[in-house]
C-alpha cells in the first residue's frame, strides 16, 4: 500500500496548506468545528462535503486520463444517475435505488469504454456524444422538473453522518481506498499506465489493452453515478438541468491539479483527490471571503495557474539554477 | 370534446399541421423557447389553458433552445396564414428579417416574457414580460415592512452572474432596501439560480456570520436557491421562516410547500400566464382594431405564508415545474 503515497506530491501539499491557510485569514473561524445534531459543523467540514462529487469523479476520471483518454460526459452522467434515484427513491428500497443508479452509470461507462475501445474512436469525442445526450436522457427522465423525494435512506447517503464524519465524506474514503486496493493492490494499475504509455506496445507485449481502456471508462461511469446520486440526496432533489453540470472540467482539473498528465502512462489516486480538495478549498474560501461574486472565477484562473506553475518542471528547473547562481555569486 | 381532443393534437409534435380553422374563432401560433426550466414547462401548460378557455387554436412549436428553428417555426406559421404569432425569443438580437416578413404578411406578433433588441420597434404589435426590477422591489418592500424598524442583517443569493434577471432583480432589491437606514445587505454572493449552489453559498454566509445569529433575512433571486438555503438553514440548526427570514422570487410549487412547513415567508410570482394578456391583446386587435401599448407588464403578486399557500402548491403542482 506504499504505492498509494507517492514521493511526489509535495507541491500539491504545499498548495492546500497555502490555501488553507489564505482561507483562515478571510475568515478567522474556518478551522471552528462543533457537533450540530450528531454531525460535525464547520466550513472545514463543508470543504469535505462539498469536495466529494469532484473526488468521486475525480477517481474515474485519473485512470481514464492514465490510458491517455478523457471522459466528457461525467458531468451528465451524474445528472443521469441522480435523476433515476430521485424518481425511484421513494417507491423502492434504498438498495433498488443505488442498484438502479449505479447499473445505468456503469452502462454509460460501457457505452463510452464501447466507442472508444472497440470502435476506436477518439476518447473526447466519444464522449462527448454522452456529455451533449446524457443531459437530455436525463430530462427526459425527470420530465424537465425537479424531481423532489422524501426517502429517508436517500437523504441520509447526502445529508447523514457517520460518528459525526458526513456520509458523503465517508464514501469518498471508502472508494479511494477501494479504487487504490484495487489498481495498486494487483498489477492493474500497471497494466493501466502501460495502455496509456504505449497501447501498441503493451499489446505486442500481451497486455488487454482494449479490456484495460474498457475497464476505465466503466469505472469513471460508476464514480460518476455515485457522485450523480450524493449531489441528489444532499439536495433531496434532481435537478437534470443543473446536476452535474461543468463538473467534468473540474475533474479533469483536479486530476491535473493532481500531477497526472493528459497524456497518460502514470497516475496517483490520492494526489487527484487532494486536487478535487484543492478545486474547494479555493471555492469555499472565495464564497467565505464576501468578494463580489464576479471575481470568483478570477481568482480561481489565478490559483490554479499558481498551482500548475509550481509543478511545472521548467519553472522548477528555473528557480534550481537561479538558487545555484545566487550560491556561485553571493 | 371534441375541442380538447383537438387541442391534445395540437400540443403533440406534429403541431405544425394546419387544422381546420372552424373550430377555433382564432389561430395562433406560438414559437416556444423549449424546455430550459420548470417556469418555461409551465408557461407552456398555462398557455395551452388560456387558449381552451377562450376557444383559440394554439400551435406551439417547441425551439429546442435554438433561434434558428424559432425563425423557421414563425415563416412556417407565416405560411399558415395564421391569425397571430407569440414569440418566446431565446435570444434579444437577430429577429428583424424574419418580423419583418410577418409585417409584410399582416400577422401581428406578440413577445412573451422576453423582449428584444431594438426594443419597442413597429416589428411587433406589444411584448408581454413581466419587469423583474420591480419584482425585486416588492421584495424589498415586503422585508421592509415584516421588519419594521429592527436592525436587520440581510444576506442576498444572486442569480447567474451577468444575467439581466439576476441584475435587474438585484437593482430593484436595493433600491427599496436603499430607503430603509435599518436594512443592511452583509453578503452577497452568486447561487447560479440551482438549489445546490444556493444550499453551498448559505452554508458559507451561516458559517461567516456568527453561524447564522448576525442573519437576520435571506434574499435569494429565485426560489430554487431559497430551496437549497433553507436546507441550509435547518442543517445548521437554525429555523428557517423564524430565525431568520426568507424572500425570494418566481413563486414555484416548492416554495409553498416550504411555507405550509412554515420554513418559507414570501415568495414574489413570476407569473407563468404571459399568453393569456397576450390572447385578449390580439382578439382586441382583430375585433375592434384596438392598438395595444407596446408593453403589457405582467402582475407580480406577492404571496406570503399568510396566502394559503397549501392552494397555491396544488393550483401550481400540475403545470410542468
Amino acid at each position: 500500500m506504499t504505492a498509494l503515497l507517492p514521493r511526489r506530491g509535495l507541491a500539491q501539499i504545499l498548495a492546500l496548506i497555502v490555501i488553507l491557510a489564505v482561507d483562515r485569514v478571510v475568515s478567522p473561524q474556518f478551522f471552528d468545528l462543533r457537533l450540530q445534531d450528531g454531525r460535525l459543523f464547520g466550513s472545514l467540514i463543508d470543504v469535505l462535503d462539498r469536495g466529494t462529487p469532484v473526488a468521486l469523479l475525480s477517481l474515474g476520471m485519473v485512470l481514464v486520463i492514465a490510458t491517455r483518454g478523457i471522459d466528457l460526459s461525467v458531468g451528465a452522467v451524474m445528472a443521469i444517475c441522480g435523476a433515476i434515484a430521485a424518481s425511484l427513491a421513494d417507491s423502492y428500497s434504498l438498495p433498488v435505488v443505488l442498484a438502479a443508479a449505479l447499473g445505468a452509470g456503469l452502462v454509460c461507462g460501457l457505452w463510452n469504454g464501447f466507442l472508444v475501445a472497440v470502435l476506436g474512436m477518439q476518447p473526447i469525442v466519444a464522449t462527448l456524444i454522452l456529455m451533449v445526450a446524457g443531459r437530455g436522457i436525463a430530462q427526459l427522465i425527470t420530465e424537465g422538473r425537479i424531481v423532489t423525494f422524501t426517502s429517508p435512506d436517500l437523504v441520509w447517503l447526502g445529508n447523514g453522518a457517520i460518528l459525526g464524519v458526513p456520509v458523503p465524506v465517508v464514501i469518498a474514503l471508502g472508494m479511494l481506498i477501494l479504487t487504490g486496493a484495487v489498481v495498486r493492490g494487483s498489477a492493474l494499475g500497471l497494466l493501466i499506465e502501460a495502455t496509456g504509455g504505449n497501447a501498441r506496445a503493451s499489446e505486442l507485449a500481451g497486455v488487454g489493452t482494449r479490456a484495460m481502456i474498457l475497464a476505465v471508462y466503466v469505472w469513471c461511469g460508476v464514480c460518476a453515478a455515485l457522485a450523480g446520486v450524493i449531489a441528489a440526496a444532499d439536495i433531496m432533489g434532481a435537478d437534470a438541468n443543473n446536476a452535474g453540470l461543468w463538473l467534468e472540467l473540474d475533474a479533469i482539473l483536479a486530476v491535473v491539479i493532481g500531477g497526472t498528465s493528459l497524456f497518460g502512462g502514470r497516475f496517483s489516486l490520492v494526489l487527484a483527490v487532494l486536487g478535487a480538495l484543492i478545486i474547494q478549498t479555493m471555492n469555499t474560501g472565495i464564497l467565505l471571503s464576501g468578494y463580489p461574486p464576479e471575481f470568483n472565477l478570477l481568482v480561481k484562473a489565478v490559483v490554479v495557474l499558481a498551482v500548475l506553475l509550481l509543478q511545472s518542471p521548467k519553472l522548477s528547473g528555473f528557480a534550481g539554477i537561479m538558487a545555484r547562481l545566487r550560491r556561485a555569486n553571493p | 370534446m371534441t375541442l380538447k381532443a383537438l387541442f391534445a393534437a395540437s400540443a403533440s409534435a406534429a403541431l405544425l399541421l394546419a387544422l381546420p380553422a372552424n373550430a377555433a374563432e382564432l389561430t395562433i401560433g406560438f414559437s416556444q423557447i423549449g424546455s430550459e426550466s420548470g417556469w418555461r414547462a409551465a408557461e407552456t401548460s398555462v398557455s395551452k389553458q388560456e387558449a381552451a378557455k377562450r376557444k383559440v387554436n394554439l400551435k406551439i412549436a417547441d425551439a429546442q433552445q435554438k433561434q434558428e428553428n424559432q425563425i423557421k417555426a414563425i415563416r412556417s406559421f407565416i405560411a399558415q396564414n395564421v391569425d397571430a404569432i407569440f414569440l418566446a425569443p431565446v435570444v434579444a438580437t437577430g429577429w428583424d428579417a424574419v418580423l419583418k416578413e410577418a409585417k409584410e404578411a399582416k400577422i401581428p406578433v406578440v413577445l412573451l416574457d422576453r423582449d428584444i433588441d431594438p426594443s419597442g420597434k413597429d416589428l411587433y404589435l406589444t411584448a408581454v414580460t413581466s419587469d423583474s426590477v420591480h419584482e425585486g422591489e416588492v421584495a424589498g418592500d415586503w422585508l421592509a415592512k415584516t421588519v419594521g424598524d429592527k436592525a436587520c442583517n440581510i444576506v442576498e443569493l444572486q442569480g447567474t452572474v451577468g444575467a439581466s434577471v439576476a441584475a435587474n432583480r438585484k437593482k430593484g432589491f436595493d433600491t427599496a432596501v436603499a430607503k430603509h437606514a435599518n436594512l443592511k445587505i452583509v453578503r452577497s454572493q452568486t447561487g447560479d439560480f440551482t438549489r445546490a449552489k444556493g444550499k453551498e453559498v448559505m452554508e458559507s454566509f451561516i458559517k461567516a456570520e456568527g453561524g447564522g445569529k448576525n442573519i437576520c433575512a435571506v434574499y435569494a433571486h429565485n426560489d430554487d436557491m431559497m430551496v437549497g438555503a433553507i436546507q441550509a438553514m435547518k442543517e445548521a440548526g437554525l429555523k428557517p421562516g423564524k430565525d431568520i427570514l426568507t424572500v425570494s422570487i418566481d413563486a414555484v410549487p416548492d416554495i409553498f410547500k416550504a411555507m405550509v412547513a412554515g420554513e418559507a415567508n414570501a415568495t414574489v410570482e413570476l407569473t407563468p400566464n404571459m399568453a393569456g394578456p397576450a390572447f385578449d391583446a390580439v382578439a382586441a386587435f382583430k375585433e375592434k382594431g384596438t392598438v395595444p401599448p407596446k408593453w403589457i407588464q405582467t402582475e407580480s403578486r406577492l404571496l406570503t405564508a399568510t396566502d394559503n399557500p397549501q392552494k397555491e402548491y396544488d393550483s401550481k403542482k400540475g403545470l410542468g415545474y
